[in-house]
């Protein structure tokens, strides 16, 4: 069990071929039914995970599927789904558009494959190499009633374009009183560990999103999320980041629904309910935390764990957490981003304000050290299944 | 590069093949319009002097950037603007109340009192809010371009800023994208000499802004800002091109900043008052336009005082009734943050306003705010 621990992380450097494959291996990757793709990184446990729906019956017994739950799944990855989504949303709104450095062939992580030759080049297009423009040219779409579906290549690089995120894309509304608006924005950004990422493939920078009243962000945690929670921020009225665990492009596989769907923005999913204590973590995290859980379990029997997936940072479901936390009193929130300013500073607070009675034990927080993210030192850095077990104990047994 | 001129300092057009013949009509409403302006400008920034109104930007010396051009648009045209070109709203038909209304950030501002003066918008008039940081408009108006391109539509996105905004990274990070989406954008600059303080040979060493359309592919003019008719002419033709051939246009307006940067500089701290009274003496847009519409016919002394006289008398009016208005009811100091279902920490938040405002009526009066 602690072997995980110890995983040797890959130490090829990180380019954007790292991430492509031809199209013929894509096929013969699709084709290999029933067989997970290996997994990447510091992250074995994902094709494993019970929160991978394996089965049709599985995913399709979550009720927030219901439009779809007469229908068929297809197995896919995270990859596959985002595709899946924005072939969707390109197919359904004739006004949508997708753009962004390399889309065009499909983008460095194939979530564009196929688009541009099903939909054309004017719907589907590489922009220059600019951040800051090609968010400011998805703003103006937007300003004037259309769709704009913009990717960033990484997370990493979104801060170029900060400002048009923080001080117009969030403002356009509000500073016009309502007589404009770029609600059609989306925003889709690859984030988190990839297990050899450094500095720059590697950043989670929700926190310093959720600090911008105006915007949305979503992190979805596999490909039915994936899929869900991008076709509902395409059609959000507001602008909507949406950070892609890159390290579940190809990791995450599960029978996904086919055909149209979306799922609530604004509202964490309870993944495992439990009554000692409750865990909260978003994106890729969720497969550390169901690591660190199974560790513990088998150090402390009986230990009930609730966990729960965020999903959304801003605006985020205090509601979920405070119901939980009030049942178990206890709280671990979890997350790669660095400790300080994170966003568990935010739920630790709120949460504390709400549950102040009910708390058994000091909130913790298991996050990235305040460092930058480092290469060599990543399984160091990041809140590993360790780390989240200590962290679980720590709320326990205090 | 050269400078493209219609009319000479005095008036008259120096090749008649270049006279865009433009009707009476027109050309008296571009007049009046000037003079509406300069005249709106006189009156509420002596209003921000008082106290009135907390902040104010004057257009003067740049009058006829704004009326050559907005004369050559239509309404389906989409205009973003930086924040001193009130005269192309003004054309477009924003009324006297409606500036008002927005300086005075009272109940009828269509921004609901949330931004400063002279950040105006108009979802009517096609003129998207201006918002203070510098540049951002620009790949905006590159995106909204390209929508309007693959709508079909018989139109196009202008874009103004400074000779200053010219020198952030969305300059050029929206030409470059403009140029390559082939979209229909006039990128309009107006070259008025300073950013601020700052004159422009601190700004850049190349040959103004003008020269930097060749980089990036794209058909690119330098006009006489000061020349109604001849800005008039370079954005009619870009216009056409922009819509007809699908590519952005860059135009270059030389002009001089007459007035202090806003009502918080005083220019004279860092520029002769002499090169601003030798400026307004020797090349004033309105005066050279004024020796036009008097050559033509179109326009008298008599018609100038007595426009003038009733100009002032209605905007002292319009200004009157607006200090009147109430400020915009707290109603709307948490909406339109997000479209759809108000967050709960917003409902919470504004509870919690509420709440105090009850219980400290002392610390917060609001009998200056709309019910």
């Amino acid at each position: 069990m602690f072997a995980r621990r110890f995983l040797r992380i890959p130490t090829s450097a990180l380019r954007p071929s790292t991430f492509t494959t031809s199209s013929s291996s894509i096929r013969t990757y699709a084709s290999a039914a029933g067989t997970p793709p290996p997994a990447e990184g510091f992250m074995p446990s994902v094709a494993t995970s019970a929160f991978m729906n394996n089965t049709r019956e599985k995913a399709l017994a979550n009720p927030e599927l219901k439009a779809v739950a007469a229908g068929q799944t297809k197995k896919m990855n995270l990859f596959q789904s985002v595709n899946e989504a924005m072939d969707i949303a390109l197919a359904t709104d004739e006004k949508a558009v997708v753009f962004g450095e390399d889309v065009g062939f499909g983008g460095v992580f194939r979530c564009t494959m196929g688009l541009q030759e099903k939909y054309g080049a004017d719907r589907v297009f590489n922009t220059p190499l600019t951040e800051q423009g090609l968010i400011g040219f998805g703003i103006g779409m937007a300003a004037v009633g259309h769709t704009a579906i913009a990717e960033i290549q990484f997370a990493d690089y979104v801060f170029p374009a900060f400002d048009q995120i923080v001080n117009e894309a969030a403002k356009y509304r509000y500073r016009s009183g309502n007589q404009f608006d770029c609600g059609g924005l989306t925003i889709r950004m690859p984030c988190m560990a990839v297990g050899h990422g450094g500095h720059y493939h590697s950043q989670s920078p929700e926190a310093y999103f959720a600090h911008t009243p105006g915007i949305k962000v979503v992190i979805p945690r596999s490909p039915i999320q994936a899929k869900g929670l991008l076709l509902a921020a395409i059609r959000d009225p507001n602008p909507v980041i949406v950070m892609e665990p890159k390290i579940l492009y190809r990791a995450a596989v599960e029978q996904v629904p086919e055909g149209d769907y979306t799922l609530p923005l604004g509202k964490a999913e309870v993944l495992r309910e439990g009554k000692d204590v409750t865990v909260v973590g978003w994106g890729s995290q969720l497969y550390v935390l169901e690591t660190a859980i199974a560790m513990l379990e088998q150090q402390i029997p009986g230990l009930s764990v609730e966990l729960i997936d965020l999903r959304s940072v801003l605006p985020w479901d205090v509601e979920t957490i405070e119901k939980s936390v009030n049942k178990t009193g206890r709280l671990v929130i979890a997350h790669e981003a660095p400790s300080t300013g994170g966003f568990g500073a935010e739920i630790a607070a709120a949460i504390q304000e709400r549950c102040f009675l009910r708390l058994e034990s000091p909130i913790q927080r298991v996050a990235g050290w305040d460092i930058p993210f480092p290469l060599v030192f990543e399984k160091f850095y990041v809140p590993s299944a360790l780390r989240c077990a200590e962290g679980i104990k720590k709320a326990l047994n205090y | 590069m050269p400078t493209y001129r219609v009319l000479d300092l005095e008036g008259n057009v120096i090749d008649t093949a270049q006279d865009p013949q433009l009707s009476k009509e027109v050309c008296l409403k571009m007049y009046k319009s000037m003079l509406t302006l300069n005249a709106m400008d006189l009156i509420l920034y002596e209003a921000q002097r008082q106290g009135r109104i907390s902040f104010y930007m004057t257009s003067y010396g740049e009058e006829a950037t704004h009326m050559g051009s907005a004369a050559a648009l239509t309404l389906d045209d989409v205009v973003y603007g930086q924040y001193r070109e009130a005269g192309v709203l003004m054309y477009r038909g924003f009324t006297l109340e409606q500036f008002m209304n927005q300086c005075y950030s009272n109940a009828m501002d269509f921004g609901k009192g949330r931004q400063m003066p002279v950040h105006y918008g108009s979802r009517e008039l096609n003129f998207q809010t201006i918002s203070s940081p510098l540049g951002t408009q620009l790949p905006q108006a590159a995106g909204s371009a390209y929508a309007l391109k693959r709508s079909g539509k018989d139109a196009c996105v202008i874009c103004y800023f400074g000779e200053g905004a010219a020198s952030e990274g969305d300059f050029h990070a929206a030409l470059n994208i403009a140029a390559t989406t082939d979209s229909p954008c006039l990128f309009f600059c107006r070259n008025n000499g300073y950013a601020i303080s700052t004159p422009v040979k601190d700004q850049y060493r190349g040959d103004g802004i003008a020269s930097r359309g060749q980089g990036y592919g794209m058909d690119t003019i330098r006009v006489d800002g000061n020349d109604a008719l001849a800005v008039y002419n370079v954005v009619k033709e870009a216009r056409t091109r922009a819509i007809k051939e699908s590519r952005p246009v860059l135009i270059e307006a030389l002009t001089y900043r007459v007035g202090h940067h806003s009502t918080s500089d005083d220019s004279s701290a860092y520029r002769p008052k002499t090169e601003v009274s030798d400026w307004i003496k020797q090349d004033s847009p309105i005066a050279r336009f004024r020796k036009y519409l008097e050559r033509k016919g179109y326009w008298t002394d008599a018609e100038e005082t007595e426009f003038k006289k009733s100009i002032r008398s209605r905007i002292l009016k319009e200004f009157a009734a607006a200090e009147k208005i109430k400020k915009p009811s707290l109603d709307h100091m948490f909406t339109d943050v997000y479209a759809g279902e108000q967050p709960w920490n917003l409902v919470e938040q504004e509870a919690e306003m509420r709440r105090l405002v009850k219980e400290f009526p002392q610390h917060y009066d609001v009998s200056d705010y709309a019910k």
